[in-house]
């Protein structure tokens, strides 16, 4: 252990449970990468998994798998059973009315293009105005200039301050007639900004709009209520959820579902095919084209059973925790600048240090065990609004530990030494 | 892992990272093009003067990036000044092998000290995540020569 000397004189942040035992439940944190142990701080780009998720995939795999809502055959019977209840799991996490509400996608990206298609197309027409905000991610800006381009709607973009607080007051003033709907980030994935979303969809709603809250990063920092948010629609990642990858969910009201179209056709989303016509069944299945992420979906709700039984509550007041400790000990590290130190900010730290580009600062770390992400986190307007092409950027998990960030401030030590 | 590190990270490579040569936009340049890494959202801009007999006579860039990926800009203009567009293909070729950690066989005579200049960025085919940044220049550069548009070194 490189940090050996310092644990002794650290001050011990209050953490909220035994993230020991919680590490130990997570195979991947014991490895050892380029011969330290891994200080794993990249789960804003994806979260590492818990034994209990590995496990249940490998049983679905091994002894309830078969496809799902065709066969007549026990073994489809149960994995339909598995993959049915794995959407009710995720219905009462976010407290959802009812398991139809649930559409499984393959990650955040499909559910947001689902929605720019399908929703975009029925509801919006030319003149139209969509506002999100100057820190969206890729995901939350390319599927709403697809739109644009093909019906011509406006996009507009809710700035925000130096420090990454969203700016309430320029957020109303772009509020108007035309603004049909409002598509934002609960919590920022570069500045870690927690983003005032129920006041969002008050506003909104006075002014007839809707809102569509990306949860990417938000769901596993603070969750979601989406029936006391009441926005319109909700999507998340089960990637960064500790679950598997190739699942993704969007939460849309029922009855707006209901009233949009097929995404895409194929296998299980129709009623009745006939060369002239085909009919289309009610939500969920109408936007479930063709075989599911069946063992997927069965692994996000193992994870989400996972969670639950820590608490989001916990782990968020862990996080902050470690934010708080990793916040004062990286200023301390000269020449180095956080960027994004809004009001209320989730376990995201970017940071810029001097002489060092986020690339090179990203190789070096990693020689010393440790895992950052280095670049423009998918969201290059943003960049631009801070005049960087890229950040290094740490983020936090429910595993993360004041071992994690001590070794990486002594990594970014080392950094500085080549460099200086 | 600290010694490829330490071999990534040379003086020299240092040295061009701080202060490139020939980071300029030079007026006369017969031929640029942007070069850029989608993954990381570096951009670089190669100009070149090719004059009669398709000699280079002068090479230059400008543009942000990592010290691996500037470094490998500056010394590349350093080396191709002088050179015909053939041979500065030929050397891209000899350097993205090297980059690779392919073997690059006998290399020709006349480029003997080229390459043992350009051997000190060969520390990224340690670093496969890094060799892009090593050759978006090269990239880069052969666009311009050759009348590409654009270039990355996806």
């Amino acid at each position: 252990m490189m940090t050996g000397a310092n644990l002794s004189r650290k001050e011990e942040p209050d953490f909220r449970y035994d993230v020991s035992a919680i590490r130990a439940d997570f195979p991947a944190l014991s490895l050892e990468i380029n011969g330290h142990p891994l200080a794993f701080l990249d789960s804003g780009a994806s979260a590492q998994k818990p034994v209990h998720v590995l496990e249940r995939m490998d049983r679905a795999y091994r002894s309830e798998y078969a496809n799902v809502h065709r066969g007549a055959y026990t073994l489809s019977q149960l994995a339909t059973e598995s993959y049915e209840n794995a959407r009710a799991t995720v219905a009462s996490f976010m407290n959802a009315k009812t398991p139809d509400e649930i559409i499984f996608t393959r990650n955040v990206t499909e559910a947001i293009n689902l929605v720019a298609y399908s929703y975009g197309r029925k509801f919006l027409s030319a003149g139209d105005e969509i506002i999100i905000s100057h820190m969206e991610h890729h995901a939350n800006i390319v599927p709403w200039q697809l739109l644009r381009d093909a019906i011509g709607i406006e996009i507009k973009i809710a700035p925000i301050d130096d420090a990454g607080n969203f700016l309430m007051d320029e957020f109303k003033k772009l509020i108007g007639s035309r603004t049909k709907l409002i598509a934002i980030t609960q919590i920022s994935n570069v500045l870690g900004t927690i983003v005032p979303i129920k006041e969002i969809v008050n506003l909104a709603h006075e002014a007839g709009a809707h809102v569509l809250i990306d949860g990417a990063q938000g769901i596993c920092h603070h969750g979601v209520d989406v029936q006391d948010l009441d926005a319109e629609f909700y999507v998340f990642t089960g990637h960064k959820l500790y679950g598997p990858t190739g699942i993704g969910v969007l939460w849309g009201k029922l009855d707006l579902l209901n009233e949009m179209p097929p995404y895409q056709g194929g296998g299980d989303m129709i009623e009745n095919v006939t060369f002239e016509k085909s009919t289309y069944r009610e939500a969920p299945a109408r936007f479930e084209a063709g075989t599911p992420p069946i063992v997927e979906a069965i692994g996000l709700a193992a994870a989400i059973d996972y969670v639950s039984s820590i608490g989001l509550a916990n782990i968020a007041a862990h996080e902050n925790s470690v934010l708080a400790y990793a916040t004062n000990k990286l200023s301390q590290v000269k020449g180095l600048k956080i960027i994004g130190q809004a009001d209320r900010k989730a376990g995201i730290i970017s940071f810029e240090l001097k002489g060092a580009h986020p690339h090179d600062i990203g190789t070096i770390v990693d020689s010393k065990g440790v895992a950052i992400r280095a670049g423009h986190h998918c969201a290059q307007p943003l960049m631009e609004r801070y005049g960087v092409a890229a950040t290094a950027r740490a983020s936090l998990g429910m595993y993360s530990n004041s071992d994690d960030i001590d070794q990486l401030v002594d990594a970014l030590n080392y950094v500085k030494e080549i460099f200086d | 892992m600290e010694d490829d590190i330490r071999e990534l990270y040379q003086e020299v490579i240092l040295d061009h990272g701080k202060n490139p040569r020939n980071f300029r936009h030079p007026e006369d340049a017969t031929c640029e093009a942007n070069g850029n890494n989608p993954l990381c959202g570096d951009k670089l801009t190669v100009f070149v003067k090719v004059g009669a007999n398709d000699d280079i006579e002068d090479a230059a860039f400008e543009g942000r990036g990592c010290a691996i990926s500037v470094a490998s800009a500056s010394m590349m203009t350093n080396i191709v000044i002088g050179k015909k567009v053939a041979q500065a293909d030929e050397l891209f070729d000899i350097f993205h092998k090297m980059c690779m950690g392919e073997d690059v066989g006998e290399p020709p005579k006349e480029f003997e000290d080229d390459i043992d200049k350009l051997m000190v960025l060969s520390g990224v085919k340690q670093f496969p995540m890094r060799v892009k940044c090593a050759t978006l220049a090269w990239h880069t550069m052969n666009a311009a020569v050759h009348g590409k548009e654009a270039s990355t070194s996806e």
